[in-house]
This record gives structure tokens, sequence and C-alpha cells, in this order.
């Protein structure tokens, strides 16, 4: 089960701001979601591998084409706040 | 009596791979190029876009684990390595985890942990009065670099002092030089270190805690940066202290050390598998192609010049692992007909009829001349080592160097009037008999020439004279000088001694 200190550290992780009174609720629903995949874990795996893919490609490597990137203009148009200089963010140690 | 401590080292290098694209997308690299201008939205981080694995990225990743005669993976297998920062517009970077692409391998006396493949995050420069991470408001990012592939290789930790730590990367680089998979450009970025630190009781095996000292970049500031370190930690540990787990900066402006990303805690990458990149087998084709592109390497290149061409280890570091000097060298060596036996001449050098009477002491000046007399005349005094004189781009030729060898191993010339044909050759070229005579550089041998020389010198230095015939022959130097300033250094010093005597009668 998730407890109210994983939820501070997995928001801290993702640079989300939680107030004190959505820790309680957010732990509840994280924790209804691992239950869920908890199921999985009454199955009998001894002698099973750990599996995350089950198909080897044996093909899809990308030669190495350069291919036409964006216009400068049209990379930073959705950014709030860019220059020519870059797209402006706010001081990651500020 | 105070515990000596040593320093335990291990060295991260980021290596930035000599595609013509990104590692997930086809951006073309670029450096100094105007901000933003080679993204696409695989590498902006859009949602929906889905990354692609650049071969060639692969092929250069597979010849830096032959080359380190590591082990190798049939498979390619990325995981997510997340973190939240402005460089990496995912908030996840594409590594390898479990599976890198080389695991072991070894290079001189340092053995590596493994080399992987992953992407390069983008460029944040932050604004501020500093100019510094520290007190900044604003950051700008261009991601122009981000996607960049890069190699990361980790060593064990096997290096014990700064000075060991610096050589040794110095070798890794000109391998990689060599390897031709990287510019390897400190200062543009394309090489980086980081450097885990530990200190230990001299004597005992374990190992302290790290901090890791990050992104070093140049030789210099790895030397100075990991001095600074141990001597800290040393610092901490007698005065009853405890290192702490950090990621350190060092300033070589102030030599200080500070901790950089204290906020964000250890680290907690959070890997998993990269759903978006299933498993992929490398082609054996791949394989094939970056086992054929594999150039003889400086270590084995200073084997050889030890073992077959019999030069010292000193002269065979230098030549090894300054490619240029090597080809040019063994240019010279075939010009002066001093190619050892079974070893093939390189191409495009004319052989002369006669082969050297002593190919082995031939080779040797041939690679004394280069080593100490032509790369200082080619190098400016300020230059650093990379940017030292290359002598195929000089005026001397490697036909020249033999003919001037040749004269002063047969003592047609003097060392000294050697270097004064080299002097000749490295402003204008030419050949070293046409500069003889045209100078009047000819060694003065016969007795004829010599001895009113000598004469003249002892005539006038009475003092010196009555020294030697007491059985004093230190002063005997001060004649010799004498008529070497009269022949302008033609004379050989042997003779010039051997012909004091004679007339002396001693």
């Amino acid at each position: 089960m998730i407890d109210r200190d994983t939820v501070r550290h997995v928001a801290a992780l993702s640079r989300l701001e939680l107030h004190d009174d959505e820790v309680e609720p957010m732990a509840r629903e994280l924790s209804a979601v691992l239950g869920h995949i908890e199921t999985i874990a009454e199955l009998d795996l001894d002698g099973v591998a750990p599996t995350t893919d089950v198909v080897v490609a044996r093909s899809g490597l990308r030669p190495d084409e350069p291919h036409v990137s964006l216009t400068r203009d049209a990379a930073v148009d959705q950014a709030p706040d860019a220059s020519d200089d870059g797209f402006r963010v706010p001081s990651p140690q500020a | 009596m105070s515990t000596a401590y040593e320093p335990v080292i291990g060295l991260e290098i980021h290596v930035q791979l000599g595609t013509r694209t990104k590692m997930f997308c086809g951006c073309e690299l670029s450096f100094g190029d105007p901000p933003n201008t080679h993204t696409c939205p695989v590498c902006l981080g859009m949602p929906g876009t889905l990354p692609t694995i650049n071969r060639e990225a692969v092929r250069l990743g597979l010849m830096i684990g032959m080359a380190l005669g590591g082990e190798l993976d049939d498979r390619l297998v990325f995981h997510r390595k997340s973190y939240f920062y402005p460089d990496l517009p995912k908030g996840y970077q594409i590594s390898q985890f479990d599976r890198p692409l080389v695991s072991g391998g070894s290079l001189g006396d340092v053995r590596l942990e493994r080399v992987h493949l992953e992407e390069d995050a983008a460029k944040l420069t932050h604004l501020g009065e500093s100019g510094r991470i520290g007190g900044s408001t604003a950051s700008v990012v261009d991601y122009n670099r981000g996607g960049t592939p890069l190699a990361e290789i980790v060593t064990r930790p096997d290096i014990h002092s700064a000075e060991q730590a610096s050589s040794w990367l110095r070798l890794l680089r000109e391998t990689l030089r060599q390897l031709g998979v990287s510019d390897v450009n400190m200062e543009e970025g394309s090489l980086r270190c980081d450097a885990n630190i530990s200190i230990r009781p001299v004597g005992t095996d374990g190992l302290g805690t790290k901090t890791e000292l990050k992104n070093m970049n140049s030789f210099r500031f790895i030397e100075q940066g990991i001095n600074a370190e141990v001597a800290r930690q040393t610092r901490i540990v007698q005065d009853g202290g405890r290192v702490e787990q950090e990621t350190l900066h060092f300033d070589p402006r102030s030599g200080s050390i500070t901790s950089l990303r204290s906020k964000e805690g250890s680290h907690d990458y959070r890997y998993f598998p990269e759903p978006d990149l299933p498993p992929v087998a490398v082609p054996t084709e791949l394989f094939d192609l970056a086992r054929a592109a594999i150039p003889e390497l400086p270590l084995d290149r200073e084997a050889r010049y030890v073992d077959v061409h019999g030069l010292n280890d000193e002269s065979a570091r230098l030549l090894a692992f300054r490619r240029e000097l090597g080809d040019y060298y063994e240019a010279t060596v075939a010009a002066a007909g001093a190619t050892p036996d079974g070893e093939a001449a390189p191409d495009g050098v004319t052989r002369p009829a006669e082969p050297a009477d002593d190919p082995a002491d031939t080779r040797r000046q041939i690679a004394n001349w280069i080593g100490n007399d032509l790369v200082r005349r080619l190098t400016a005094e300020d230059a650093d080592d990379d940017a030292a004189g290359d002598p195929q781009a000089s005026k001397v030729t490697p036909q020249a160097l033999a003919a001037l060898v040749a004269l002063v191993r047969a003592k047609s010339i003097t060392r000294k009037a050697g270097g004064q044909v080299l002097d000749a050759l490295v402003a204008e070229g030419g050949e070293p008999a046409a500069i003889v005579e045209r100078d009047g550089l000819a060694a003065i041998g016969g007795g004829d020439e010599l001895r009113p020389v000598v004469q003249a010198a002892l005539d006038a230095n009475p003092d010196v004279v009555e020294k030697l015939r007491s059985g004093n022959m230190k002063p005997i130097g001060v004649i010799v000088g004498a008529v070497m300033k009269e022949t302008r250094g033609r004379a050989d010093a042997g003779a010039v001694t051997q012909l004091a005597r004679e007339i002396l009668g001693l």
C-alpha cells in the first residue's frame, strides 16, 4: 500500500505540488491501482523469468540519414516563453 | 600518528558519437548552429512520437566495445531513466540499464565495467548575475544537442591518483580518436568526464563512501578537481567525520567544491523498460562492419614500436599516441630503408636502393629526430599539445629527414650542424645535402683541416693547457667550445679531444 510519505516523494520527483488535503486521497487512489496489479502477484510464477518483451525485432534500425528538421519558429511556436536564444524556463535551481 | 589514505577512483566518460544524425531521430547533429534549428517532434519530446534507433551509433558503440575487449550484447535493450530537468524534454532519458551494449573489457591497467548507448541532454544556459547555476533566476534551453548519440564508458575503481586518472583518460581519448568514433573534443563537450571518488586507509581493500565529481572539461581540471576532492575527504575523515554521498561541482577558478543537486536527494531514476523500443537483435553484418573498421590502436602500436622497431618506451609512446607522428615516422623509416623485416612500408614512399646499414639504430635516430628536434621546431610556444605541429603538413619530407639522419649517422655532418640543416628544412624545405653544401656545414673530419684550429685554441688558452698537462682533463670542454665556435659547430667533439691529446703528447 502507498503511504503518505511515498506520495510526497513521488510528487517531489515529478515536480508536482500537492496540498496537504490532496495527499490522503492520492495515497488511496494509487493504492487502489497497485492493489489491482497485485492480483497478478497471486499467480504462481515460480520458474518464470521476468519478461518485459516476448518479441525481439529482427529489423528496425534507422539509417543514419538526416531528415528535415523543424524551423526554429515552428519549434518554439507553442512555448509560453521563447526567444532566438532558446526556450526560456525558470531556473531549475532557483 | 595519523592514518595514510589512498584515493579510489572510477571514471564515467560520455562520448558524443560521430554520427550524422541523433540517436533516436533523423535531426542532423551540429555544433555552434543557432539554437533550436535542429529539432523535431521526437527530440522535443512531443506526445505521440516514437524513437527509432540510429544504426550507425550502434556500429560505433560496437567498435568501442571491440577495441576495449568487452563482451558484446547481441540485442539492444533500452530503458527510461526518469528525472525532471529542463534539458530533458520527455522527463526521461532513453538509456541502457541492465543490458548494456558492452560488458567488461579493459584499456591498459584499468578494467571497464560497461559501455552503453544513450541520448545526450539539451544545452541549458543559466542567465543571471553569476553566470553559473547558483543564484540565477532563468535559463534558456537549446535542444540542438538534445538527442545526440552518446556512449557512456564506465570504469572499475582501478585508479589511485589524479595523475593516473588524467593519463589514462588521455589514452582513452587517443584510442577513441584513432578509432574514429568521435572527435573527442573536450572543450566542445564531445568528451566529458565524471569521477567517482572515495578514500580508504592504505593497505585495505574496502570501498569508502564515494562522491561524484561532475563534468570536468580538461585534463588539468580533472587533476585539480580530483586532488581537491581527495584532500576534502581526507580532512573530513581525519577530523572524525563521515563523507556524505553526493554529487559535486568543481570550480577551477576558485578551486572550491560545491554540492550540485542536493535538492534532488539521492538518485531515484525509476528505470523501466522503454515501451516505445522493443528489444532489437543487432544485425550480424553490423558486427562484421564494426570489426573491419578497427585500425591499429595506440597501445598495440606502442608495443610494436618497442618489440619490433626496437624503440625505447618514451619514443614509442609519443609516436604511437599521436597518429600523425607515427605515420610520419614510418614513412621516414621506409625512406631510409629501415622498415623492419616482415613489415610493409607505407604507400607512397620511395624506398632507397640500398637498405640502411644498421636499421635498428637508424630507426632509433629517426624517432629521436622526430620526437625531440622536429616536434619542438613545429610546435608554437603557446600551443597546447593538441595543436602541436603535424610534420606531414610541414616542408620537411620523410625523404629529407631520412637523408639528414643518414648524413649525421655517417658523420658527414655533426649532430649540431644537423640541427641547422633541420632549421633550414623546416623554414624552406629542400634537400639536406644541398643545404649542407650551400651553407658550408660539412663536418671538418680530417686532421689536416681541424688540427690548425685546435692548435689555435690551445695557444689561446695557456692556463687550460697547463691543467691538461697536469692530468686534469676537465677543462677540455673549453677547447672543444672554442673550436666549435670557430667552426660553427662543424667539428666532431671526439675528434677535437683526440687531436688536442695528440698535439699535447698526452
